[in-house]
């Protein structure tokens, strides 16, 4: 590992303690890597947005194949043809989402800010729009499909899939409120808390290993770093003592 | 206050100090010269996305989405290397995108690096298309022809004068799709991806996330599914027995003693909290 490599090492397991830190109680080295971490991320993102977005899509294809000569003659001899020659390699529609991306900017301002209702209107009606007949399709009826299945009784399998479709039915009944959870109907609730909370157990576990996994990944970081450290340490006393 | 109000309003620390001792606890044994190592328990969800990769052949392609950050590395960097390094050695190619806006870097580091270890040659063995914003809009573009959204890789180079992009227009045209997912993005390949335009899909997701994704297992819309750590230790078990790693390469099944030992500390806290209510409620009535 190069010296380089082991500073960023150094400065990677220093905010990991900071962070840890936070466990027992809050303190401002905490807050620091948190402000860092957050501030990192926004600035990365804003950047990458620039170079991955704004870039090709506004200034390489509109603005750069401009021919500012033409342009500018344009408008001092008052001439269209001129503004055809300018445009003529620009691809200047791009401006069009450029305009309503800037628009958004208008939430900034109180007076100016139901300008940004279009841009998001825009938005919001092309995601809804690809989105709801996909989302029936693959959320709800091949769901339904896969739930409902052949029943017999001469494997396991097919006493399985019986056996979802009651409990399905069982946690649909829970939410259903419009009768008394009373008798049979109440006994089928009761059933479908049960399924319900066998599932938030399923849940509840997995988050809990994923939490484990981050930390164990931390923790395997900070041995690492602490063998480095070590032969690190080392070799500063075997060339300090050569000095 | 009795012994069991005590257990009830244990300090949260001591948990903490009880965790960390735990986890430090497998290195202890290693230093002691007793390593510890658990063979996982291989699920089916996890054999058929390996054996999905292993029934490819030489120069198909593979569409591998890298969606995360460096927040969720710990369980779903091990995948992703795993990923690549069977395509690498089994000399499949393979199309890469990073939709999680904090991932690109993090990912191009991961593919540069597997790489070199293999010898491949960005735009012949492999192409790293890089990031794009509004991930649905991009899947669904990536979908028809990856020039909509991506005229240039990563890297600034056009897609047309990469070899390997020659004959594939779109991802319809790859084998199928292993999406590496922390965060909504997996929900997208799902419905504007592989739902609307029918190729194979399959997903490496956090272990927060992998509840939500086995009905989709079921009904049969992705093929396979790899779940935080403890999916990528499978996969990196299979690895070894397919001998595409070693064990001096295991990344994800370093940390399972660790989580052993944690979950341990965990059902026990869990075991003594219950103890502590159930009891203290008796004496109460």
């Amino acid at each position: 590992m190069s010296l380089v490599d082991f500073m960023w090492m150094s400065i990677g397991a220093l905010l990991t303690l900071f962070t840890f830190s936070y466990l027992y109680k809050d303190n401002p080295f905490y807050k620091f890597a948190e402000h860092l971490v957050v501030g990192v991320s926004a600035g990365y993102f804003a950047v990458l947005l620039y170079y991955s977005s704004f870039m090709p899509k506004v200034i390489d294809t509109v603005f750069r194949p401009i021919e500012w000569k033409y342009f500018i003659l344009a408008f001092k001899q008052i001439k269209p043809e001129y503004l055809l020659a300018a445009l003529k390699g620009s691809q200047w529609w791009y401006l069009v989402p450029g305009i309503l991306g800037v628009m958004m900017w208008t939430r900034f301002s109180r007076k100016l800010s139901w300008i940004s209702r279009f841009s998001l209107a825009f938005y919001m009606g092309i995601g809804i729009g690809a989105s709801i007949p996909l989302t029936l399709q693959n959320y709800v009826l091949k769901h339904l499909t896969s739930t409902i299945q052949p029943v017999n009784f001469t494997s396991l399998t097919g006493i399985w899939r019986l056996l979802i479709v009651i409990l399905v039915f069982c946690t649909l009944v829970y939410f259903f409120f419009s009768r008394e959870h009373k008798g049979a109907f109440g006994a089928s609730a009761k059933v479908g808390i049960w399924v319900l909370m066998i599932a938030f157990g399923a849940g509840f576990g997995l988050t809990v290993m994923g939490r484990v996994a981050l930390l164990a990944e931390r923790v395997i970081f900070l041995r690492d770093y602490w063998v480095e450290l070590k032969y690190f340490l080392y070799m500063l006393f075997k060339y300090g003592m050569l000095l | 206050m009795g012994f069991y109000e005590k257990l009830m309003s244990l300090d949260r620390r001591w948990v903490y100090l009880c965790v960390a001792i735990a986890v430090v606890l497998p290195f202890l044994l290693e230093e002691f010269g007793v390593p510890i190592f658990i063979p996982p328990y291989i699920t089916p969800e996890v054999k058929s996305v390996y054996n999905f990769v292993e029934k490819l052949r030489e120069d198909d392609v593979l569409f591998l989405a890298i969606d995360y950050d460096p927040m969720a590395k710990a369980e779903l960097h091990p995948v992703a290397r795993a990923v690549l390094k069977q395509c690498f050695k089994k000399n499949v190619k393979v199309i890469i995108s990073a939709l999680s806006q904090n991932g690109p870097g993090m990912a191009e580091q991961l593919i540069s690096q597997t790489a070199k270890e293999y010898n491949k040659v960005d735009g012949v063995d492999y192409v790293y298309l890089g990031y794009k914003p509004f991930p649905a809009l991009v899947i669904m573009g990536m979908s028809q022809n990856f020039k909509l959204f991506f005229p240039k890789d990563y890297y600034g180079t056009p897609l047309d004068s990469l070899p390997m992009m020659a004959k594939v227009r779109n991802i319809k045209d790859t084998k199928g799709v292993i999406d590496v997912a922390a965060g909504s993005v997996a929900d997208m390949w799902i419905n504007e991806g592989a739902g609307r335009y029918n190729y194979p899909l399959a997903l490496a997701v956090t272990g927060v996330m992998a509840a939500d994704y086995y009905p989709f297992l079921n009904s049969g819309q992705l093929f396979g599914l790899v779940s935080g750590m403890k999916g990528a230790a499978e996969y990196e078990y299979l690895m070894e027995k397919g001998g595409y790693m070693k064990k001096e390469e295991f990344d994800a099944s370093r940390g399972m003693p660790i989580q052993m030992f944690a979950h341990i500390v965990v059902i026990l806290f869990i075991i003594i909290g219950n103890v502590g209510y159930f009891m203290s409620r008796r004496k109460k009535s």
